[in-house]
């Protein structure tokens, strides 16, 4: 195609601009991923923290397993309330033991008396599982009360807060983005004021003479969110091992391959707009 | 210009001359839409060029064939690409192209030179790229803005000649010059302009 080829041409003829453009556009499409990233993997996290019990009550050593199960079967008649689970002192052992197989300084401390047996209890809303606690604190077998309330209170802010700083930064950066494209076309198209002279004493429509430029800032954009994903996934191949060790029985990586290319496929229809929107203000600002 | 009244009919070659800033490119300009009239008409093909709405000014120009002084070729393409523009315009298709460019370039005697590009060209080549690029579109008219002001005078004349055979092939032309020779030469119909009046408009004229 002619324009696409005139468009090329274009580029290769400034090197230091096509620079300066992809390199601006890969900027926003990194800062973009790496945000995306961080918003899905909240998101993944509070979803998986929602399921899993939200109220822990540590049972004291002298209650017994009937004791136990009458508690349980006390809550479970409660209102709304999702889940009752017994972990016995065994259970919460290999449970232990799973989570730090890689540690033996950590296995060898520990035995199954010195593990608490709890109830798991899961509920529908913030009412229930407030009832649920006060009911398991007045309990005389209950050592303890952990709420997990904290932590998705905690984490559901953590996420608004990623996304609020997410969304910010990333269109401040499309701006310069698409400021910088709009800058470097308004300079080709002052450079070739004459070429476009002749395309129009001949006929040609504003279409043909503005399309090349159009084009351009559109391969600015592609191959910046090309970039500027790549070495997002770089990073996150290379923090994998890291951020695993740190979420330990949490399935939330390895980030799978589809998702990534979703990122891509976002990423690349979104630099592309950002180029053509640059070029298509500098063509009615700058072509006569 | 004040004042100024012609009628160039189809098949005529017309010189248009004068000293400079008597009018000259204004006039083809003007019928290029690239100017507009503070008073008075153009008509282009009997067709008001003041109902063209600026939209349709491309679709005017592809009917009109223009060369300049300055010839005006792009200086990144090809003499290939520059023939071929206005066909690429109008959206012909790529055979087409080739074959229409095969014909005007050998027409005017520059085939071996399609893929060269302009800077290898010399002053009479290049015009001559642009006259086959004004001609490839079959236009109605061909308009020439000093078109041997840059050449020597044997270029001069060899463009003059295929000018002349082109329009006995049907196209009417309207040569603006200050190349007396030329003009005297032909003994075509000659406008005199000067300080944008008509001084006189002779069927076979001198400069």
């Amino acid at each position: 195609m002619r324009h696409l080829k005139t468009a090329f041409s274009h580029i290769r003829r400034s090197p230091y601009q096509a620079l300066a453009a992809v390199l601006t556009m890969s900027l926003t499409s990194l800062v973009a991923s790496i945000f995306v990233l961080l918003t899905l993997g909240s998101m993944a996290l509070l979803r998986y923290f929602e399921t899993r019990p939200q109220v822990t009550a540590f049972l004291k050593d002298e209650m017994g397993v009937e004791q136990a199960m009458g508690l349980k079967s006390k809550i479970e008649a409660i209102e709304d309330v999702r889940e009752v689970k017994y972990v016995s002192k065994e259970e919460a052992l290999s449970i232990y033991r799973e989570q730090n197989k890689d540690d033996p300084l950590l296995l060898e401390m520990v035995t199954a008396n010195i593990l608490p047996a709890s109830l798991e209890v899961s509920t529908n809303n913030l009412e229930s599982l407030k009832k649920v606690a006060e009911v398991l604190k007045s309990e005389k077998g209950v050592e303890e009360v952990v709420f997990q309330e904290d932590v998705i209170g905690a984490l559901s802010q953590w996420t608004g807060a990623v996304r609020k700083i997410g969304a910010g930064m990333i269109f401040f950066l499309g701006s310069v983005s698409l400021l910088v494209v709009l800058i470097i076309i308004s300079m080709k198209i002052a450079l070739r004021k004459e070429e476009i002279e002749v395309l129009r004493l001949v006929g040609a429509g504003s279409f043909y003479v503005s399309w090349p430029f159009i084009l351009e800032g559109i391969i600015y954009g592609v191959l910046g969110a090309i970039l500027g994903w790549g070495v997002s996934y770089l990073l996150l191949l290379y923090f994998t091992p890291f951020l695993e060790s740190f979420l330990t029985g949490i399935p939330l990586l390895p980030v799978s391959p589809l998702v990534m290319l979703t990122v891509l496929g976002g990423e690349i229809l979104v630099g592309s707009l950002l180029g053509a929107g640059g070029s298509l203000l500098a063509v009615k600002r700058y072509l006569k | 210009m004040a004042n100024v009244s012609f009628e160039v009919k189809k098949g005529e070659f017309v010189f248009l001359t004068g000293p400079s800033g008597a009018g000259k490119t204004t006039a083809i300009r003007l019928i290029l839409k690239d100017y507009l009239p503070t008073e008075g008409k153009v008509f282009f093909n009997q067709q008001d060029l003041a109902q063209i709405p600026k939209k349709k000014i491309p679709q005017l120009r592809r009917q009109i064939g223009v060369i300049f002084q300055d010839f005006k070729l792009i200086s990144d393409w090809t003499v290939f690409e520059n023939v071929a523009l206005p066909l690429d315009i109008i959206g012909s298709k790529k055979q087409e192209i080739t074959s229409q460019v095969e014909k005007v370039l050998k027409k005017v005697g520059l085939w071996e030179r399609k893929q060269f590009f302009p800077a290898q060209l010399a002053g009479g080549e290049l015009q001559r790229v642009s006259l086959a690029r004004a001609l490839i579109t079959k236009p109605l008219i061909l308009l020439a803005d000093e078109p041997t002001g840059n050449l020597d005078p044997a270029c001069a004349w060899q463009l003059v000649k295929l000018l002349k055979k082109i329009n006995k092939e049907g196209t009417t032309v309207l040569m603006a010059t200050h190349n007396a020779d030329i003009v005297d030469s032909l003994g075509a119909r000659v406008i005199k302009l000067d300080k944008g009046k008509i001084v006189s408009d002779e069927k076979k004229g001198k400069y």
